[in-house]
């Protein structure tokens, strides 16, 4: 082990997908009734990938921890899903879809893995369509679509708000119908604790089932992890309470590299923190920033005003405003990416013009929108002479049918109208793009062991462009997977079943409840809560949207020590042979207090900045990153070798022979 | 503010429950309904006592999972929302607040206040999808024009959350308005006709077996709906049933 081989296919660029397809082993139809895949996950990655698995004739096991596949995180994904189709004929294309991305990733993803990304996206679009997703649609029954940060064509589709929710339940329907026929075996309200090898290939899992406390053994042919991203180590961040690292982590351990762990998305527009209790961050879909611009008052007095509540923003007038995303980024504006987007909106307040309590947050402002909608609307509708309030009226019921239950959102959260008066966000944790390190045909080091979706970390490099997690969870699961796992599978058609009667699954066993019993013994004083936000603070302080070489040195051994007090010192009521939520966290939590010691090692290790991950050491005298293609163009992948700073750097170097890499800039 | 928590505290399914009292102070009125429970279960926890488990996931009204009877209520005492989504801003200091799960045969108690609402899913495995493959090619999307009233209401169905407070709501535990909802978002698209009388028979059949009430339009699954899944459903529904099977 050690070589990183991407397996990526040779030939132009545009051709190797299809190269690849033609040449990769295919399993007779016979043969795949004889063969088993665990899909650890049922988001969009891994709903789709066992709907298509199951559909072709292998015989698929489900897991995820919630009650039903449905709930999966990607249920709340708003915004909207990216194809480039160029229904809108602005020019989009395949290429240019790959462009964006790549260039929006910082250049720090796969080449060839984006293009493939970007060419089936096309064909995501017409399997949802025949689903039955209910996208939004023109009054000529045709696709509507609109715009998201960082790109300057409309190529995302959408369903209002709630995107991520119509293509899952898409997902879920097709895996039902498979369910219904026998193929797929859905195990809900089940948690993977960990991998189980045999001669070196992945076999099966082990798992808890959350209702009876009991210890599974399942096996498989092959296992694909879809566990989403692992964001919620910041404790506070946009992610559902239960998205944690745990299957991705144990596979590490078990010999998957993990790459990239640094690179976080941190999300421009949330709704900023209120108080200590708080539990979780609300994100106000990106796409609200193709209507709203973003502004702090100009003055120092005039922001202090407003939040000591002697001022409202609506007082304001346009001159006495800073909309400093379109002072700053003229060709881009309000729809810079997320990275840029974040860091200015920091940027202000650190500066003292934040507007709420806290000095946190900055001012999303739909005034003007309202008014265009309502102009127009008005002379199409033929009304003349109509009063500024009857405009006013007219643009908020066009604002509404975009934006309405993100609008009904931000009013239950915040108690405030953001119709009349401007919304408040501020940046939030929100996306990984790093994970499990996987080749071109998505399996990690670990032979036999995929990950697909959020979970692996090749096609976003070091910044996510909005509306693509959603197209590559289901690419990865309906386009991607489908072909290449069966590359492997080709060899294992004489098999047979994999007994779980076997030393490796014993051993496998045995550590699972080891590990259980060790934190159930603890006679501790903390609950797991206290440690996961300590450990959220360290991480969002000293490796969040800015970083250093000091603090993150001193992150690295401050969350070594947290890992130490937690192992001595929690405390979970309850007993592990029964349902205990208690349990479930902590062992969540402990894999973060892991993680967390990588993540920040690996920032440490990057010197230059790239995307989400910003050293402050490096940046350009405007403020903009900066980043060292000559010495950091490279996916960094690390092996497991006992304790967090054990761990063994491989490097992918990262080729790029069809793009200019070029410095970024949305000015 | 302080508060007076009544909560259903259940071993598991096989034992029998009862309502605890607990008092809470210190709770703001920013903080949602949820929230306020987590310090309820931190304090319970250093006293260690075992916290009261609920299901919630998103915190953010869309996964569905959170699912509490607040003072009778589903979902509590504001309307279009989800527990995850109330805050403490509408209760007051001094409040009595009675907590307990969905009520239904057919939802059975987990832990505490968790139900196990897997027949939902076994109602939408009967025939809540269009059976297309997936790893096919399928048409241009754009191939399939769909008029734009008929796509919103579709996508109205379609945002049904499958909480199952509809069901808590009603009298008699029914799931009409549910399965209605999934009925309506594929009978209102073009895609979803050629299978439609075998879908609505095969749902309705499913619902019957998990031992849910009958629907005798009293309406409160519609008004204690978070995401105002509308009655419209459960008429269509009907309509598609009876010619399903007259047909059949
Ligand atoms: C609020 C919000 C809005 C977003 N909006 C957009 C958007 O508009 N467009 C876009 O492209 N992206 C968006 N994203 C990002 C996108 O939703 C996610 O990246 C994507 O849905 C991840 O999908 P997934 O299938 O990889 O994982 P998930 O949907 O997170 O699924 C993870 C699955 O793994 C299971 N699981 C995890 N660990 C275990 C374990 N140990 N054992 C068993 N099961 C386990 C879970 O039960 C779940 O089924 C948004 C994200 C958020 C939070
Ligand atoms: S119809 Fe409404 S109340 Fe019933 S499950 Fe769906 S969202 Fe919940
Ligand atoms: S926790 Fe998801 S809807 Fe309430």
């Amino acid at each position: 082990m050690g070589v990183l081989d991407s397996r990526e296919p040779k030939g132009p660029l545009a051709n190797k997908w299809t190269n690849h397809k033609n040449e990769i082993d295919l399993v007779n139809p016979a043969n795949k009734r004889n063969i088993d895949i665990i899909i650890v996950g049922t988001g969009l990655a891994g709903g789709s990938a066992a709907a298509t698995l199951a559909e072709l004739g292998y015989n698929v096991k489900t897991f995820c921890y919630q009650d039903s596949p449905r709930r999966a995180h990607s249920i709340a994904a708003q915004g909207g899903v990216n194809a480039a189709k160029n229904y809108q004929g602005d020019g989009d294309s395949v290429y240019r879809l790959f462009y964006d991305t790549v260039k929006g990733g910082d250049y720090r993803s796969r080449e060839s893995n984006v293009y493939r990304l970007a060419e089936v996206s096309t064909n995501i679009i017409d399997q949802c369509v025949a689903q039955g997703v209910p996208f939004a649609r023109e009054y000529g029954g045709l696709l509507d679509n609109r715009s998201f940060g960082g790109v300057l064509v409309s190529r995302t589709f959408y369903a209002k708000g709630q995107t991520g929710q119509q293509l899952l339940l898409g997902a879920y329907a097709a895996m039902n119908r498979q369910i219904q026929r026998g193929k797929i075996k859905s195990y809900t309200r089940h948690e993977m604790l960990d991998l189980v090898l045999v001669d070196g290939k992945a076999r099966g899992i082990i798992a808890r089932d959350l209702v009876s406390g009991k210890i599974e053994r399942h096996s498989a042919h092959a296992v694909v992890l879809a566990t989403g991203g692992y964001g919620n180590l910041f404790f506070l961040s946009t992610y559902c309470m239960g998205a944690n690292v745990m299957a991705a982590w144990k596979a590490h351990k078990k010999g998957a590299f993990f790459a990239n762990p640094c690179f976080t998305q941190i999300h421009p527009t949330c709704i900023p923190v209120s108080g200590d209790h708080q539990s979780k961050l609300t994100l106000m879909s990106e796409s609200l920033r193709n209507d709203g611009r973003i502004w702090v008052p100009k003055r120092l007095e005039d922001a202090q005003a407003i939040r000591e509540g002697k001022l409202k923003p609506t007082q304001l007038g346009e001159e006495e405003r800073d909309y400093y995303l379109e002072r700053r980024y003229p060709a881009f504006g309000n729809l810079v990416p997320r990275d840029v987007a974040s860091r200015a909106a920091k940027e202000r307040c650190d500066a003292g013009f934040g507007v709420n309590k806290t000095g946190e947050a900055v001012y999303l402002d739909f005034s003007a929108a309202i008014m265009r909608y309502g102009r127009e609307k008005a002379l199409t509708s033929g009304m003349k002479d109509v009063d500024d309030n009857t405009i006013r009226e007219l643009g908020e019921k066009i604002v509404e049918a975009k934006y309405g239950n993100l609008f009904q959102m931000y009013e239950k959260i915040v108690d405030e109208n953001p119709y009349k008066t401007p919304m408040m966000i501020y940046p939030a944790v929100h996306y990984t793009m790093g994970g499990l390190w996987v080749d071109y045909n998505l399996q990690t080091t670990i032979p036999g062991c995929y990950a697909a979706g959020e979970a692996n970390f090749s096609d976003h490099g070091a910044n996510r462009l909005g509306a693509s997690a959603l197209m590559q969870g289901l690419a990865d699961g309906y386009f991607v997977l489908p072909y290449t796992i069966g590359d492997y599978l080709s060899d294992d058609i004489r098999t047979g079943p994999i007994s779980t009667d076997s030393p490796e699954f014993d051993a496998a066993e045995k550590n699972v409840t080891d590990k259980l019993e060790k934190l159930m013994s603890g006679t501790g004083i903390h609950s797991v809560d206290y440690y996961h936000k300590k450990l959220g603070k360290i991480m969002w302080n000293k490796c969040g949207m800015s970083r250093n070489a000091k603090e993150l040195k001193e992150a690295i051994k401050e969350i070594a020590e947290l890992r130490k007090d937690f192992w001595e010192n929690v405390k979970i009521p309850g007993r592990p042979d029964s349902k205990n939520q208690e349990l479930e966290k902590a062992g969540r939590v402990a894999d973060f207090l892991e993680l967390g010691e990588l993540f920040a090692k690996d920032a440490l290790e990057r010197n230059e900045s790239c995307g989400g991950h910003f050293r402050e050491e490096y940046q350009t005298p405007e403020g903009e990153a900066l980043r060292d293609d000559e010495n950091f163009k490279f996916v960094s992948a690390w092996e497991y070798k006992g304790e967090p700073s054990d761990a063994k750097l491989h490097k992918e170097d990262l080729v790029y022979e069809n793009i200019k890499v070029k410095t970024r800039s949305y000015k | 503010m302080k508060l007076y928590l009544k909560i259903w505290r259940q071993k598991n399914a096989s034992t029998k429950g009862q309502m605890v009292d607990y008092t809470l102070d210190g709770v703001e009125s920013d903080m949602s309904f949820l929230e306020m429970l987590d310090i309820l279960n931190e304090e319970l926890i250093s006293k260690g006592e075992e916290p009261v488990e609920f299901d919630h996931d998103c915190r953010e009204g869309i996964c569905g999972t959170c699912s509490l009877m607040i003072n009778g209520r589903p979902h509590g005492p504001d309307s279009m929302i989800t527990v995850c989504q109330l805050h403490m801003r509408s209760f007051n200091d001094g409040d009595e607040i009675v907590i307990e799960p969905w009520r239904a045969k057919a939802f059975p108690v987990i832990k505490d206040l968790i139900v196990d609402r897997t027949a939902f899913d076994r109602i939408q495995q009967a025939g809540g999808y269009i059976s297309v493959n997936t790893s096919g090619r399928p048409v241009d999307a754009n191939a399939i024009p769909i008029e734009k009233e008929m796509a919103d209401k579709s996508f109205n169905a379609a945002t049904c959350i499958g909480c199952g407070a509809c069901v808590a709501a009603c009298k008699n535990a029914s799931a009409m308005l549910f399965t209605s909802a999934k009925v309506s978002q594929f009978a209102l698209l073009p895609q979803g006709q050629v299978e439609a009388a075998e879908r609505v028979e095969n749902m309705v059949r499913q619902m019957d077996l998990e031992g849910f009430g009958n629907c005798t339009n009293t309406g409160a699954c519609e008004i204690e709906c978070p995401k105002g899944i509308s009655l419209e459903n459960i008429a269509r529904m009907n309509r598609e049933y009876l010619s399903a099977s007259v047909k059949g």
